[in-house]
């Protein structure tokens, strides 16, 4: 079985890797790459813990191809916060206590920003149905919805405010 | 610096306990930095996979192995032939027990598989793509038997039978025919049929409710190492790793100081991350491969082998008089154990009545196996599905009196000094008071319009305390440390590092907590039971106390003063006689900057069996529109009163009843396992076995009664088991008043829920 060479960006840094033509972005962003904060929680995209965002859309990175990526722009949970900097999304989920055991929180803090990239204004409608494709088993969403809700408008203001 | 006080003049004012810091391990969970069961990467390693049945009952003919080690790659294979076969030996694993004879059976089948996804074999080898393919080459003969799921069915005469030699215990006689009934549960009081007899209303009806996983969204992953001295290490994300450790020894036969479990972040577990699955056949590939092993369990596998919990059949009949009292009850709790004996059927006699005073009552339960994966905790185990058919039961009798359903639980209700329907006499128990919370609520108020309903029903879980050890230390700059052998399966740490922060007058951030392995802590139970802020807790303050008094002896003898003339306060020793202390107070820093000279490091260790863990109430009220064209549920609005004692991180505690709702609708309405007539599960996956969503729910109120638990030095009750027992009930009961339909099997499903209607409108 050959390997194929793939080359990409991932939090903004050039990285290479080789994979074979079986493994999924996921397999290679946490046994190649060490990327071990996009979990694996059902493998066919059903749960979202495995979210990134590929070119600016958000992804099931268990259902693409480790090779689909040649050339793209991947963001993971380890590239949300700027250096020791929280991402808003992160500071309000702590602040919110939007997570318990924190398994799919990575996945739902990268749907999250997708989100408000795309909307920054989401309603509470929009960002349960944004996140529908990202369980989680221990909130209830209560406090996740909350927390979104919460970011989207610190980022408005720091927005405004720029 | 104010005038020193004594402490019992300080009062009660809480500093820390009652806020909500930022939990201590929050950044590495929002980071991705956190390590869970799978994030674990050892040089060396191989990957583990296991064969499973593809059969529901079978017998095991022969296994050749030969073609699967053959593989290049492959560097170990393994049966349940390279397990001890062990005698039928109980093992108390916090809040159950283990047969460790069946568990054994169940990691690794021994002669018949008993459900379709059993464990037969297992591999070892260098990559994933390898094991797979050394999973093909494993050739199995089975002898296939006829299976049987249902309860009910598999109580029946002439059912395939499981075990050969199991007989039903707690019969009366020893019967001399083999049953797949295990055990018959029974608890009574009074006088039933006076009872009976005194009641102007008596309903009988029938809930049936569907297994249900405990749906975690971490798989179940650990990483084995055997080295060659016999001396082990296994990474786990489990709910207690002394556990682990337990079953893992006794299952292979290993010294306990030999293996060493260290917890990884464990992704939810809700009762089901109580026992072992992968972690003794990882152990044994490693021990044969030389190599340490990663076993990591597919979403498939999850569902076809581990959870869940029971599918259940409740009757009840129940009088009452025209004012509402409840006369009699009589309840009859049929329980799915799966493949081995061992449901929570026992827990379900207990609970189903504990809101109820009721001077008569007969109380039955059968626990039941059947061809299905065996059944794990979940939450609560058992009262759910007994709370769906007694609290359905009680809507129903309040429906026939015309009396208010929370007037009917009030009437009823069991208040301090009743003797609860399981034994104790109640105390200090909130339940009256989350009534009233609900009463007054103004959810209450809102009116509901065409095709809406409103559901109320109560709920109780006992609570547990346990055994528990904890370590605090003080830096040497007056920080400090506490560690646990609790793993936080949902904020626990924040709570533990508040009460020590508490107790020693200092910031919740200047408190580093941590779970600690089993070779670094005393022995601590799993994390379930409603168990780890009560009963950790419990120790965490007596070690943070005892400290204290370690503190005070050392500022005393610095200042040459008696020790009773010294106070803790905010951090700080103060000496009640100022002339004696000319620099003032001795802050923590200070005294932990100069132990060396007061008698070395201030440390100290409590280990406890807690006692006295206050049972909890819950009353949940929920609004659903019912679609009644396509039968869909929409739940409008939910809120959700429970008795916690004291809240000490209060937004985990709202975290806790939120979720267990969540999954209590899931419930009643989504989930279920679904079997086809071969006995295979046919939704074995998170598209087809549906988990509410986002979408599914809307914003959960929680409601936090506090009623102290005098036990516990904040008061702190139990908090995560209660919210999921009413929501079956209170869903099941919305439903019929938005449709005028009683229905009486969950899941609700649309298709059902059309059928019912279209049934009455005949």
């Amino acid at each position: 079985m050959s390997k194929q060479r793939t080359a990409a960006i991932v939090n903004g840094d050039p990285v290479e890797f080789l994979s074979d033509p079986g493994q999924t972005l996921l397999d290679v962003l946490r046994d190649e790459l060490h990327l071990t904060g996009s979990k694996e929680g059902c493998g066919s995209g059903d749960c979202g813990a495995c979210s990134v965002i590929m070119d600016g859309r958000l992804v099931c990175s268990c259902l693409v191809l480790a090779a689909e990526v040649e050339g793209c722009r991947v963001e993971t949970i380890e590239g949300l916060s700027t250096g020791s900097t929280l991402h808003p999304l992160q500071q309000k989920f702590l602040d919110h206590a939007a997570l318990q055991c924190g398994f799919c929180t990575p996945g739902i803090l990268m749907a999250s920003k997708a989100l408000l990239d795309a909307n920054p204004d989401p309603t509470e409608t929009e960002a349960r149905y944004w996140l529908a494709g990202n369980l989680c088993r221990c909130t209830g969403y209560d406090k996740i919805i909350k927390a979104v809700l919460d970011a989207a408008a610190e980022l408005r203001q720091d927005r405004k405010s720029a | 610096m104010n005038k020193p006080v004594k402490p019992e003049e300080t009062g009660t004012i809480l500093k820390v306990v009652g806020t909500r810091p930022i939990r201590p391990d929050g950044v590495e969970k929002v980071t991705g930095r956190a390590a869970y069961g799978a994030d674990l990467h050892l040089p060396g390693m191989l990957i583990g996979k296991v064969k499973r049945s593809p059969h529901a009952h079978a017998r095991i003919i022969s296994i050749d192995t030969r073609k699967a080690l053959a593989l290049p790659g492959v560097k170990a294979v393994m049966t349940s032939a390279d397990m001890p076969d062990l005698a039928a030996e109980h093992y108390e694993a916090g809040e159950s027990a283990s047969n460790l004879k069946d568990l054994s059976a169940n990691v690794m089948a021994r002669g018949k598989v008993l459900y379709h996804g059993h464990a037969v074999a297992a591999v070892a080898a260098t990559s994933n793509a390898i094991a797979d393919q050394a999973l093909d080459l494993i050739e199995i003969v089975y002898e296939t038997l006829p299976h049987v799921i249902d309860v009910e069915e598999a109580m029946a005469e002439g059912a395939p039978i499981l075990h050969e030699q199991m007989v039903t215990a707690g019969l009366g006689e020893t019967p001399t025919k083999a049953s797949n009934i295990a055990t018959k549960h029974r608890l009574d009081r009074g006088d039933l049929a006076a009872g009976f007899a005194s009641a102007d209303v008596i309903v009988e009806t029938r809930y049936s409710s569907a297994a249900v996983h405990q749906g975690y969204i971490e798989p179940h992953a650990c990483v084995a190492s055997y080295a060659a001295d016999g001396q082990t290490q296994v990474w786990s994300s489990s709910q207690g790793h002394f556990v682990i450790r337990g079953l893992c020894a006794k299952l292979l036969k290993l010294r306990f100081s030999d293996v060493r479990v260290i917890p990884a972040e464990i992704g939810g577990g809700f009762g089901g991350k109580t026992t072992v699955y992968l972690e003794p056949l990882a152990l044994v590939l490693s021990q044969k491969s030389g190599h340490p092993v990663k076993m990591v369990m597919t979403r498939e596998e999850v569902f076809r082998a581990t959870g869940p919990t029971s599918a259940s059949v409740v009757t009840v009949k129940m009088g009452a008089k025209l004012d509402g009292t409840i006369t009699a009850a009589q309840v009859d709790l049929k329980f799915q154990a799966g493949a081995f004996a061992g449901s929570p059927v026992g827990a379900a006699v207990m609970t189903s009545l504990a809101c109820y005073d009721v001077a008569n009552f007969e109380i039955t339960g059968w626990d039941v196996v059947t061809n299905s994966p065996k059944v794990a905790a979940y939450r609560a185990p058992g009262a759910p599905n007994a709370a769906l058919g007694v609290e359905c039961a009680v809507d129903e009798l309040a429906e026939k009196l015309g009396i208010d359903p929370v007037a009917m639980r009030e009437k009823n209700a069991v208040r301090n000094g009743v003797r609860a329907p399981y034994g104790p006499v109640y105390k200090n128990i909130g339940y009256v008071e989350t009534l009233e919370a609900i009463k007054s609520h103004p959810h209450m108020a809102i009116p509901l319009g065409p095709n809406q309903g409103r559901g109320i029903a109560a709920g109780f879980w006992f609570n547990i305390g346990g055994e528990s050890t904890v370590n605090v230390s003080i830096n040497e700059d007056g920080t400090a440390i506490v560690s646990t052998g609790s793993p936080d399966i949902g904020g626990s740490r924040a709570s533990m590092a508040m009460m020590a922060a508490e107790v020693l007058g200092i910031g919740v951030e200047q408190v580093r907590p941590i779970v600690a392995d089993t070779a670094s802590i005393g022995f601590s139970t799993v994390t379930g039971g409603s168990r780890t802020t009560f009963a950790t807790g419990m120790a965490v303050v007596q070690a943070a106390e005892k400290l204290v008094i370690d503190l005070k002896r050392r500022a005393a003898e610095t200042w040459g003063v008696e020790i009773d003339q010294v106070v803790w306060q905010e951090g700080a020793a103060h000496c009640l006689q100022a002339e004696k202390a000319p620099k003032g107070a001795l802050t923590l820093a200070a005294l932990a900057g100069s132990a060396g000279k007061t008698g070395g490091p201030i440390a100290t260790v409590v280990a406890l069996n807690a006692q006295g863990a206050g049972p909890g109430f819950g009353v949940h009220v929920c609004d659903v529109e019912v679609d009644p064209e396509t039968g869909h549920v929409t739940v409008l609005r939910y809120t959700a009163a429970q008795d916690v004692g004291k809240a000490i991180h209060p937004a985990y505690v709202e975290g806790q009843i939120q979720g267990g709702v969540a999954q209590g609708i899931g419930w009643a309405l989504n989930e279920e396992y679904v079997f086809s007539t071969g006995g295979i599960m046919e939704n074995a996956g998170f598209l087809d076995y549906r988990v509410p969503v986002a979408s599914d729910l809307p914003m959960i109120d929680a409601i936090m009664v506090e009623v102290p638990n005098p036990a516990h030095p904040y008061g702190a009750k139990g908090v995560g088991e209660v919210p999921i027992v009413p929501p079956l009930a209170a869903l099941a009961i919305a439903v019929r008043h938005a449709t005028g339909v009683r229905m009486h099997d969950l899941p609700l499903s649309p298709s059902k829920i059309r059928a019912a209607i279209d049934a009455n409108a005949l």
